[in-house]
């Protein structure tokens, strides 16, 4: 099927209408639309997000409400930097919501499992908070974080919001502790096998960097989760988002249009290919 | 309007003087024809008003690493196979504006680029690039995203191909059943008939525009033996393909011998300088550039082809995906031959052989996915 879009690769106005620092590097921004209503969006989806005359940049949706996106965004290249340094009441341009989504609603009746590392959480947030607003249609609710110091973690109220909220088993560990740190340390994938979850009645969502998925998909694996229940949010170069410029491919997967959420059992083999 | 089946074979004959006709029309009907003419010691496309612009008398020599041109010892005008551009670079073109925008009070206004207007018709297009055309337009235009600038320039574009008499020794066209015969979808297809005696052209109709531009032209019908010369045309020009490959094994194989050793050999030459996929007639990545004016009033956002040969076309923060230059190789060859068919129902590659003559050290597609597909499966254990 083709898309009749008028022009998938004209973005379109928001403006900044809130801004926090989050970490050091890491910002969150609320976009709101100048022009029209805001888009249908789902958990897993993502927005091109455009500096003006710096460039573009492919950044997952980590919420949203009524009058805009949140997006969190970590500063590391120029186009992320521009964005990062953007205030409230600049304009931004935005094309998308592009990509696939999280299994949020697949999920209803089984338990789930949630695992995030580094700016990971920042994809999986909104299909937390929506397991979380809908939590009696769920069985146990797991969320494993890892972050690098407890400094780096990720929206840290969030976290204790979910952790009071009914019933959802939160496990933090973090790579380098500090003296404060009472928590684990280690990589998250160790947090997987003490979780207490039926993993023949759970699906899986893990976002992070692919070493860090891989490593997930596996435990989980081991654990006994099917592999078509495990899903993954996988990340490359991606130039136009709509599966015209090839630089997301990833054999014989678009990112952009196939995924970002691609199930495991899909792409097992090739994940385990070097620089494929 | 083109009709995607074998046409019927009501043709007609022209002369090679009628053939300025022909142009003559397409430019009377609003059309920049574009064909080859030499340039620089090869033969390009380029727009033309004459004639006397096509390489008559003219052939392409090719082998890996080698194109050269050399006299005929005829005037044919398509006595070649084919040069460094192919029909990408006016449907495709290698630089595109994709939009502007200035600011405002309100922050920033975008604002599109305008459609696109060129009305090409494309005198000699071969049919290992009618299959390449073919394929671009799976991709720009009938996949979930629908590129409206290819879209605009194509549904402009008239055909009028050249059913190829004189394949190169880099060509294997007919191993992936896309040549030498046009069979795609052409406004015209032209066969050049020439002999001690006459130089004409046997001309065969696949559309309605097609039959209205013969329609004013001074044509005769054509013989029985003016049917027979072409056809034999077509025969001998099977009979001398350069290379025959089974590619039936391709998507399978390459997708599951990513380690193979001999991606790692062929690196060893590989220069990564991304020609193969410059004058590839189906690669389509692109990449964008964002340029401000001195002011910093004003911005765009330009389109240019890009290469997955490049370190760049896999980064993401913390690095390439793909740093080595076998994984890169890997990654055209394979999307080429392989992911292609899953992504877009037909293979990439249509046999034109121009990455073997334009490679500088002479990488043989052909010879090296025959290597890696070949029956016996490469050493267990062994490490790319």
């Amino acid at each position: 099927m083709t898309v009749a879009v008028a022009d998938p690769m004209l973005p379109q106005r928001y403006r900044v209408t809130h801004a926090q620092r989050l970490l050091d590097d890491t910002v969150s921004l609320r976009l709101t639309p100048q022009d029209g209503e805001l888009p249908s969006w789902q958990p897993g989806q993502f927005n091109m997000l455009y500096a003006f005359g710096v460039g573009e940049s492919a950044i997952s949706i980590s919420g949203a409400d009524d009058n805009g996106f949140e997006h969190t965004v970590r500063a590391v290249g120029a186009v992320s930097r521009a964005i990062a340094a953007l205030q409230v009441g600049d304009s931004i341009g935005l094309r998308g919501p592009f990509g696939s989504a999280w299994p949020v609603t697949a999920a209803e009746g089984a338990d789930v499992v949630f695992v995030a590392g580094g700016l990971g959480l920042a994809p999986l947030r909104p299909a937390i908070e929506a397991v979380l607003q809908q939590r009696e249609r769920y069985g146990r609710v797991v969320l494993r974080v890892g972050a690098r110091r407890p400094q780096d973690l990720l929206f840290p109220e969030a976290l204790e919001r979910w952790r009071l909220a009914r019933d959802v088993d939160i496990d933090v560990s973090v790579d380098h502790a500090d003296t404060q740190w009472r928590g684990h340390v280690g990589v998250v994938t160790t947090l997987i096998a003490g979780a207490r979850f039926d993993p023949h009645e759970s699906i899986a969502m893990v976002c992070g960097p692919d070493v860090m998925m891989r490593f997930c998909a596996r435990s989980l694996h081991d654990e006994g989760v099917a592999d078509d229940r495990i899903y993954l949010s996988m990340e490359r170069n991606m130039k136009c988002a709509i599966g015209l410029c090839g630089h997301c491919q990833f054999g014989p997967s678009f990112i952009c249009k196939d995924g970002p959420v691609m199930r495991y059992d899909t792409i097992a083999d090739r994940l385990n290919v070097r620089e494929l | 309007m083109r009709s995607d089946t074998e046409t019927p074979r009501a043709a007609a004959r022209i002369t090679r003087v009628a053939l300025q006709a022909l142009i003559d029309a397409l430019i009377a009907r609003g059309y920049a024809v574009i064909g080859p003419t030499v340039r620089d010691g090869a033969i390009v496309y380029d727009q033309l008003s004459t004639t006397a612009e096509l390489p008559a008398g003219w052939t392409d020599e090719q082998a890996p690493g080698r194109y050269r041109l050399q006299r005929r010892d005829d005037d044919a005008l398509f006595g070649f196979a084919v040069g460094p551009h192919s029909w990408k670079r006016y449907l495709h073109p290698p630089m595109e504006t994709l939009w502007t925008a200035r600011s405002s009070a309100d922050g920033f206004d975008f604002s599109a680029a305008p459609s696109p207007t060129e009305k090409y018709a494309f005198l000699g297009v071969r049919a290992c690039e009618l299959q390449a055309i073919a394929i671009q337009d799976r991709v720009f235009q009938h996949d979930r995203f629908r590129d409206t600038a290819y879209a605009a320039r194509r549904d402009n574009a008239l055909i009028v191909a050249v059913h190829c008499a004189q394949p190169a020794s880099t060509c294997f066209c007919s191993s992936m059943q896309s040549g030498p015969k046009a069979r795609g979808a052409f406004d015209l297809a032209l066969t050049e008939l020439l002999d001690a005696e006459r130089h004409d052209f046997l001309v065969e109709v696949g559309s309605p525009a097609g039959a209205e531009l013969l329609d004013s032209l001074a044509a005769a019908e054509a013989t029985r033996a003016d049917l027979d010369a072409a056809d034999a045309v077509i025969a001998q020009a099977e009979r001398r393909m350069g290379r025959t490959i089974d590619s039936s094994v391709f998507r399978e194989r390459l997708r599951d011998r990513a380690e193979h050793p001999r991606w790692t050999e062929v690196a060893d030459r590989c220069l990564s300088c991304g020609n193969c996929t410059m004058v590839c007639p189906t690669c389509f990545c692109t990449t964008v550039e964002d340029h401000t004016d001195l002011s910093g009033a004003q911005a765009e956002r330009v389109r240019k082809w890009d290469s997955c040969f490049t370190m760049e076309f896999s980064y993401i923060h913390g690095g390439s995906v793909r740093q080595s230059t076998g994984a890169r190789y890997r990654q055209w060859m394979t999307h080429k031959l392989s992911s292609w068919v899953d992504q877009f129902g037909s293979s990439g590659c249509v046999g034109c052989g121009r990455c073997i003559a334009w490679c500088p050290v002479g990488i043989d597609i052909a010879a090296e996915a025959t290597a890696i597909c070949a029956d016996t499966p490469p050493t267990p254990g062994a490490t790319p």
